[in-house]
């Protein structure tokens, strides 16, 4: 029953003198001609070689083409460190109300109280959660958040005349780490992790002198563990001047059980399209709200939002901040729907969110581990890393197999090959908002895939539009846009 | 808890299988010293009436675009926005969807991109457009990192003072730990003062970042200063406005090398300030220096036509530090919204679009600055923006007037230009009728004449 014409490209759908919209005629000027207006040479000759469609055409085609994804409101998506939790209508529809959606970001301040009230309370409330008092909601995404921070720290160090140089990650952080340290003009040094997931303390105490700046760490780490020397870390990276960044990409975890502020954390961003339920948009647009210590404060982007009793108003007027990261507020609408999640939860639905993610991971955990090893061992919290080595070299079956073999059984893949420090990978998060039914199944299905012969797997998966679809020939002779055939 | 599903019973049954006594014990890798010993200090739960009451009531503090009549613009403009974009892109198998790492269950979100890298090259004219970035700001400093990476060892960045200054703003912030020099052109009349362009412009320059129109709606001599640039080596990055493309030359006939833009005017709601959506493409020989997400075309097993990520070795998961840059995301939805409106425009519509825009932003300012203390302050073409200059320098008593009788009527430009303290910054999409031209005239002119009686 698939519909292969209208997922045909747009362009070669077109047909010239169809046109999806019909504008206004013009009511001013209309007998100007434009190049009384425009110098004549100024103007193109022909507008842009667009597709021609009408309205039909691009609905059918673009909900045809929506059917073709796997998504959270249609399939189990336990896509690790990623967090696809339920993303809820409500937030939605609130998101849209024209006294979001139709806000200009220069609008006057008097004509934005309640705006300016709401991004208030989120600062305020980010600040609860995190223990860390000084809020940026600017940074566009988790990796945004990064960089902004340590263009923070970087400001700070410049402003207490410390030259340091060095930020330092662990081996199993997200790439954007030591990316985000290179583009804020540090040298990004990698720190090994023990066998059991931890920072390896002799080699970051081997790393630790006076041009340490930053150490980033991701905790509850990317395994899914929480690193239980964080004091001892933190102890050692103060000692030494440096701060330490959090990567709050794992928040699902430890809402209301745990604050970065207080187990030793500086900065920290969040991930309000993973944590508070995004959405995810097909890969964007998501936030990267920004909470550090008082000290650090200062030098956050401008504007924040300030309060003068009933009135709220954008503070520019933070002399030693390090400026703008991109225009405008920031990402407005995923801050709204944030909030509209938070409230919906309160402090103790949130403390809930974190204990049922966490059950929810630790009883796929115990489901999974005697068919897939767990190298971690028998506890996790929001989720683990499960390893495919064994039944490679046993039955030659591999974390790619596995993970393409799923979508054949109605489930999203887990991340896999990722964190790098296990080898073959499979990194599964299942949120709190999946029913111990879809956790049974998923195990289950997982245990028929192991029971397959590694041939047959190597083929999935079967039952998708396409399947292992040339990569190696995508990259070597790239098509990036569609081109009209000669 | 509305979104999970976890009964007692089930709690019971699983904590079982696991081998624990309780939820809590879950949590014991969490040393005892950093757990919370008392609730979040937030507000309680709502449920989802009293959530929507609640934002209702927060709603009604704020005026917006549909209320007043909105003339404003800089970057974000009050654009129509045709009911199946926003239709479309409600499909919960879009937006709740994420990166497409697994190709084969994600070919509707990979080929939407691809239409858009496509659709993106046949409005500007450039070759390769990536999978979007996050806003105008940032992609506009994209392109300038990939300028700099490109002419390795030139460490001077040339930005004409017509740029966006929040887009100025954020090269700097960049910039800032780099031993680069940022150097600023500044205007003559409203447009870039090309021959202190061409003396700053020298072997070191990375690149000239123009905009085009410019922040003052002006029109610039785009193809001169490409051609200046180029005469040193440098290259061109334009910021160019989408709306303009279907009446003015593209970025690739005027010369630009990489091309960048806001494209929350493509039938995305301007929201505050975002999520919008940073569109950048370039010629063919920077494809590989291009940071963000890209899709590309390739065969699946079965030899069917298909699309993937590609060209994933410049980016941070696989690069980490030596990636192009450290983006994660794109802004998939909004480059889907962004296709959706070109598709439904296509070249006639994009035409209309831009004649629309100029005709009424032209009719605008012959009403504004018709025989008052209003004048137009640069005597240049412009597209839909121009900057009116009040000759009696109450600009921002005038734009509160003009609040107070409905109109969103301009944006001050002193805060980045303390020079234009007597001007604001006024935008006309197609949006805008005569009658509310008219009013907006009315009342601005009108304000000024009752304001002359009184002081009379």
């Amino acid at each position: 029953m698939r519909n292969r014409l209208a997922t045909n490209l747009l362009s070669e759908l077109s047909k010239p003198g169809r046109q999806g919209v019909r504008l206004p005629n013009p009511d001013v000027f209309a007998d100007e001609s434009l190049s009384d207006l425009i110098p004549r040479e100024q103007l193109a000759d022909a507008p842009p070689p667009l597709p021609e469609l009408s309205e039909p055409d691009v609905v059918r085609h673009y909900t045809n083409l929506s059917t073709l994804n796997m998504s959270v409101d249609t399939h189990f998506y336990p896509l690790g460190s990623c967090t696809m939790k339920y993303n809820p209508k409500r937030n939605e529809r609130i998101a849209a109300l024209p006294a979001v959606a139709e806000l200009h970001p220069y609008q006057s301040e008097r004509t934005l109280q309640g705006l300016l009230a709401l991004l208030y309370e989120v600062q305020e409330i980010l600040a609860e959660i995190s223990g860390l008092p000084a809020v940026s909601l600017q940074p566009a995404a988790g990796a945004h958040g990064e960089f902004t921070a340590l263009l923070t720290a970087a400001a700070y160090f410049r402003d207490k005349g410390q030259p340091r140089t060095k930020v330092l990650s662990p081996d199993s952080a997200h790439g954007t780490n030591p990316a985000s340290a290179m583009m804020a003009g540090f040298e990004a040094v990698t720190i090994r992790s023990t066998a059991n997931g931890q920072v390896d303390l002799e080699h970051l105490k081997s790393e630790l002198d006076e041009r340490i700046a930053v150490f980033m760490i991701t905790n509850p780490n990317t395994l899914g563990m929480f690193d239980r020397q964080m004091g001892e870390i933190a102890k050692l990276v103060h000692g030494a001047g440096g701060l330490i960044y959090l990567d709050g990409a794992n928040m699902n975890a430890i809402l209301g059980i745990a604050r970065p502020g207080d187990f030793g954390a500086d900065m920290m961003h969040f991930n309000p399209h993973k944590t508070f339920s995004g959405p995810h948009g097909g890969g964007g647009p998501g936030a990267g709200p920004i909470c550090v210590t008082p000290a650090l404060g200062p030098y956050l982007p401008s504007p924040i939002v300030a309060r003068d009793g009933e009135r709220y108003r954008l503070d520019y007027d933070r002399p030693k901040s390090i400026g703008r990261v991109r225009s405008f507020f920031g990402n407005t609408g995923v801050l709204v729907r944030a909030y509209c999640y938070i409230r919906t939860h309160g402090p103790e639905g949130l403390k809930r969110v974190s204990e049922q993610a966490v059950l929810n991971a630790n009883y796929l955990l115990n489901r999974v581990k005697h068919i897939l090893p767990v190298p971690q061992g028998d506890r996790c919290m929001h989720e683990f890393v499960a390893s495919a080595a064994a039944l490679k070299k046993e039955k030659g079956i591999s974390a790619m197999d596995i993970a393409k073999r799923l979508l054949d059984f109605g489930f999203h893949a887990p991340t896999v090959y990722f964190p790098l420090t296990v080898p073959e990978a499979l990194m599964i998060e299942p949120t709190e908002t999946e029913s111990k039914e879809t956790l049974d199944a998923f195990a289950e299905a997982l245990f028929r895939i192991t029971e397959e012969s590694a041939e047959a797997l190597h083929d999935a998966p079967t039952s998708t539009l396409i399947r292992r679809p040339n990569e190696v020939q995508a990259a070597r002779h790239p098509i990036v846009k569609w081109t009209k055939p000669d | 808890m509305p979104y999970t599903f976890n009964t007692p019973a089930d709690v019971a049954a699983m904590l079982q299988a696991i081998g624990a006594t309780s939820v809590e014990q879950l949590f014991q890798q969490v040393p005892e010293a950093f757990r919370m010993t008392r609730p979040l200090q937030i507000g309680p739960a709502l449920g989802e009436l009293e959530l929507t009451q609640h934002l209702a009531r927060l709603s009604s503090l704020n005026a917006h675009a549909g209320q007043r009549v909105c003339f404003l613009g800089g970057g974000c403009y009050d654009h129509f926005i045709p009911a199946a974009v926003d239709a479309l892109a409600s499909r919960g198998e879009f937006y709740t969807s994420y990166t497409p790492y697994q190709p084969e269950v994600s070919q509707g979100n990979l080929q939407a991109i691809f239409e858009y890298q496509s659709m993106i090259c046949q409005l500007t004219g450039m070759d390769v457009s990536n999978a979007s970035l996050y806003d105008g700001g940032t992609a506009t400093v994209e392109a300038v990192l990939m300028s700099i990476a490109a002419l390795d060892r030139r460490r001077k960045v040339i930005v004409c003072h017509t740029v966006h200054p929040e887009f100025r703003q954020v090269i700097e912030t960049y910039l800032e730990n780099f031993e680069t020099e940022v150097v600023t052109i500044p205007h003559d009349g409203g447009t870039t003062d090309l021959s202190q362009l061409a003396t700053a412009v020298d072997d070191q320059t990375a690149c000239v970042v123009l905009q085009h129109p410019n922040f003052f709606g002006c029109l610039e001599q785009a193809a001169a200063i490409a051609e200046i640039a180029h005469r040193k080596g440098a290259l061109l990055v334009q910021v160019f406005d989408p709306t303009s493309l279907g009446i003015l030359k593209n970025p690739r006939q005027l010369g630009a090398d990489i091309a960048v833009a806001e494209g929350q005017c493509l039938g995305n709601p301007m929201a505050y300030g975002g999520p919008y959506l940073g569109i950048l493409a370039a010629r063919d020989e920077f494809i590989r220096r291009m940071p963000g997400r890209i899709a590309g075309q390739t065969v699946g097993a079965g030899g069917q036509r298909c699309w993937v990520l590609t060209l994933q070795t410049r980016e941070q998961h696989i690069r980490r530090d030596k990636a192009t840059s450290n983006i994660c995301t794109n802004q998939g939805l909004f480059a889907l919204r962004s296709s959706i409106y070109l598709a439904l425009m296509g070249p006639s519509g994009m035409r209309q679009l831009g004649e629309l825009c100029v005709r009424k932003a032209n009719y605008a300012a012959s009403r504004l600055c018709a025989k008052s203390r209003l004048e137009r302050a640069f005597d240049v073409p412009f597209f839909k923006e121009f900057v009116v200059r009040d000759g009696d320098d109450k600009v921002a008593r005038l734009l509160e007037q003009g609040e107070d009788a409905g109109f969103f009527a301009g944006i001050e430009l002193e805060r980045w230009y303390p020079d234009l303290h007597d001007c604001f910054l006024v935008a006309v999409t197609e949006k805008r009728t005569r009658a509310e031209i008219d009013a907006l005239a009315d009342v601005l002119v009108g304000t000024l004449r009752n304001t002359e009686t009184v002081h009379a």
